[in-house]
């Protein structure tokens, strides 16, 4: 086989890892959506927000130690303790629990049965405000994630497929903790499918997805699913906010990965949980094997910023419900 | 007591059909326009003219321009950032291409090429709505500002990557580069704004703003009783970009003086115009004012009480500014969803009957 078809499959394959990231935030969407019809543009600030919280407990820092130490003019930032992973992950998932219910309670408990728009505005508000809170708490710097998660690519992988081309091929470079990503986020995938499918909560959850109305009447109570949904979502952000937290390190940029999400969404339907999962890993191919057959070379590079959304727009124009979303019906 | 409707009398049709009917609202337009012109450019200095006037002046226009398309036509864009970059290398390129032609000209066709590239950005409005529309116009930010950054011919080969205006005169008076008098910025922004305000009010009244507002409240009941939504959607997104593009160019070639793409115009100043009509109120240019004035004024009341007489480090201040900013969203469209147009028309309402409210 040529090296460049070799390469070719290369970038496919971390094209592929990188839609299954690109899907795990969509789901995050996804999730809320279809329970309450809210858009949530904050999903990425709460991946943001969760890492943040995720390395400031671990490391023991007291939150709002910038502002306490302005207001009353001490010298605090540690405790001076650090919490091991696992337990700081839990804390971590209960205070995403708490936000998910501040957040219902406090804001859209009073906005139901606004437009979408209105709902949707309100996320955008919600997404300042966690941003603001997150930099408050923890401090803005650029913070590493040090959860023990491999590194660096795989030298298996690479020995392993190097025998596959000439001379000129070294092998597939595959970062571990892609693998690692992939891994989790399938795990994660089906997990929420059979919570989903299989329990009670989680058929509440549908119930309350196709009918607001008929899912109050058998007795499902809307705030808890509510609450319900926005934890689940702060689970997926968590994840999220890890893998690409030790990544490219906990800083704001990761909450720009929200914006990535949405051609994802757009192209799998808003409502589809197995959209999202397909949009996911063809956004993620998508964009690599552009850049890498004429972004690159051509374009002069970078292309990966706006191809999702090109690509999403064109598929939209013709099918504009998305792969699997819900066929639109409008009615006079 | 002091706002009255009643017995206020038309006797010709030119009367009845003038931009503002009532006569109170009349003498009010007079005074603020008597105050803007008249009265603020003699007393203001460098300071207030950088950090609010322009500011608000600019952010005025790209409010009405964004309030026509998702206000009165229902078609939410976040591609403003984009758009307002259309209109600053537009300017640009005219204005260091036929630089003997005075720069009114080349705003004003910045703002023509600008509705032109929304016009073609705002096609697939035709099938995608909603939602799925307002991610699509995303396309439109991301794609305009990788352009900008990557094609060299719009920034003339320069270094850096960055346009700076070049001084241009209006009627002899420098009113680009760096010798700008502060009241010249003032003005030249001022005229813009009042000019495109006028045009949208008077827009927004006729024919092409009720079937705007037609293909808003729904489209396809609008489209039953004839109104044709591939006119109204693509005019709506050619007048909305063509405001944007004027307060693109006025915002690179009066405010700033030279810009980065990415930095002046990045996703940030799409929410930012919006946050302006959702707080100021959608559907209503008065909104849009009032939303521009509010999201300009806070940062810089923030930045004075927490910096300046708190004695803050500048970092938390911003981090500070961010939450209040976004619970202030919440709080707002909570309490009044329509914005602070509506809590206008309560005061008015409230006017109309005090001081006697039975």
């Amino acid at each position: 086989m040529s090296a460049d078809f070799l390469y070719g499959i290369e970038v496919i394959i971390n094209g592929l890892m990188a839609g299954v990231l690109y899907a795990l935030v969509a789901l995050g969407f996804v999730l809320i959506f279809k329970a309450s019809g809210i858009f949530n543009y904050a999903q990425g600030v709460m991946a943001l927000f969760a890492a943040l919280t995720l390395v400031g407990v671990m490391e023991g820092q007291v939150p709002f130690s910038h502002l306490i130490n302005a207001v009353f003019g001490t010298e605090i930032h540690h405790f001076g303790w650090e919490v091991p992973a696992l337990l700081a992950i839990l804390l971590t998932l209960c205070i995403m629990i708490a936000f998910a219910w501040a957040v219902q309670y406090f804001v859209f408990r009073h906005l139901v049965g606004q437009e979408p728009i209105i709902l949707f505005m309100a996320t955008i508000g919600l997404a300042y405000f966690l941003e603001g809170v997150g930099d408050l708490m923890w401090g803005s710097d650029i913070k590493t994630l040090a959860l023990g998660l491999p590194q660096g690519g795989s030298m298996a992988v690479e020995e392993w497929t190097a025998g596959l081309g000439g001379d000129d091929f070294y092998g597939f470079f595959i970062d571990k903790l892609d693998m690692v990503a992939t891994v989790v986020a399938l795990l994660l995938v089906a997990g929420l499918v059979g919570f989903a499918q299989y329990t009670k909560q989680g058929r509440a959850m549908r119930a309350v997805a196709d009918d607001h109305q008929a899912a109050l009447s058998v007795g499902i109570s809307l705030n808890f699913i509510w609450v319900l949904v926005w934890s689940l979502a702060g689970l997926v952000a968590l994840v999220a906010g890890v893998m690409w937290g030790a990544k490219s390190g906990v800083q704001f940029s990761l909450s720009l990965i929200a914006l990535k999400a949405l051609p994802v969404l757009m192209l799998g339907g808003f409502t589809s949980i197995p959209g999202a999962i397909v949009g996911g890993l063809i956004i993620g191919v998508g964009e690599k094997l552009f850049e890498y057959t004429i972004g690159a070379p051509f374009l002069g590079g970078a292309t990966e910023n706006w191809f999702a959304y090109m690509l999403a727009l064109i598929f939209l124009v013709f099918r504009p419900q998305g792969l699997f979303g819900e066929r639109i019906i409008e009615r006079v | 007591m002091f706002y009255r409707e009643a017995g206020d009398f038309k006797t010709s049709y030119e009367a009845d059909s003038q931009t503002f009917p009532i006569a109170f609202d009349r003498y009010r337009y007079w005074a603020v326009l008597a105050i803007a012109f008249l009265v603020i450019p003699f007393v203001i200095n460098d300071y207030w003219v950088n950090a609010i006037f322009v500011p608000f002046l600019i952010y005025a226009i790209a409010a009405i321009g964004l309030n026509i398309l998702t206000g009165y036509c229902g078609q939410v864009s976040l591609g403003t950032g984009g758009f307002m970059a259309v209109g600053a290398y537009a300017c640009y390129k005219l204005m260091t291409g036929f630089p003997d032609v005075s720069i009114v000209i080349h705003i004003i066709l910045a703002g023509g090429i600008t509705a032109a590239v929304g016009a073609a950005f705002g096609l697939p409005s035709l099938r995608i709505k909603g939602f799925y529309l307002a991610v699509a116009t995303l396309a439109a930010q991301f794609f305009l500002v990788w352009l900008f950054n990557k094609v060299s011919w719009f920034y003339n080969y320069s270094a850096s990557g960055q346009i700076n205006a070049p001084e241009r005169f209006v009627a002899g008076v420098a009113v680009t580069g760096p010798n700008t008098a502060p009241w010249a910025q003032y003005m030249i922004c001022l005229v813009f704004l009042t000019v495109c305000a006028l045009l949208a009010r008077n827009l927004t009244r006729g024919t092409i703003g009720r079937s705007w507002m037609a293909i808003r409240d729904m489209d396809i009941a609008a489209e039953i009783i004839g109104v044709n939504p591939l006119k109204a959607k693509l005019t709506a997104f050619a007048v909305s970009s063509f405001f944007i593009g004027i307060s693109g160019a006025l915002f690179f070639a009066v405010y700033l003086g030279a810009v980065e793409v990415g930095e002046a115009f990045g996703i940030q100043k799409s929410f930012l115009v919006l946050f302006m009509i959702i707080i100021g109120g959608l559907g209503s240019i008065f909104g849009s004012f009032a939303g521009a004035a509010f999201l300009v004024v806070l940062p810089v009341a923030l930045k004075v009480i927490g910096v300046d007489w708190l004695d803050w480090p500048t970092d938390l201040v911003a981090h500070l500014q961010l939450v209040i900013v976004g619970a202030l969203i919440m709080f707002f469209l909570i309490k009044e969803p329509h914005g602070l147009a509506q809590l206008w028309r309560v005061t008015k309402e409230k006017l109309r009957l005090w001081p006697f409210p039975y």
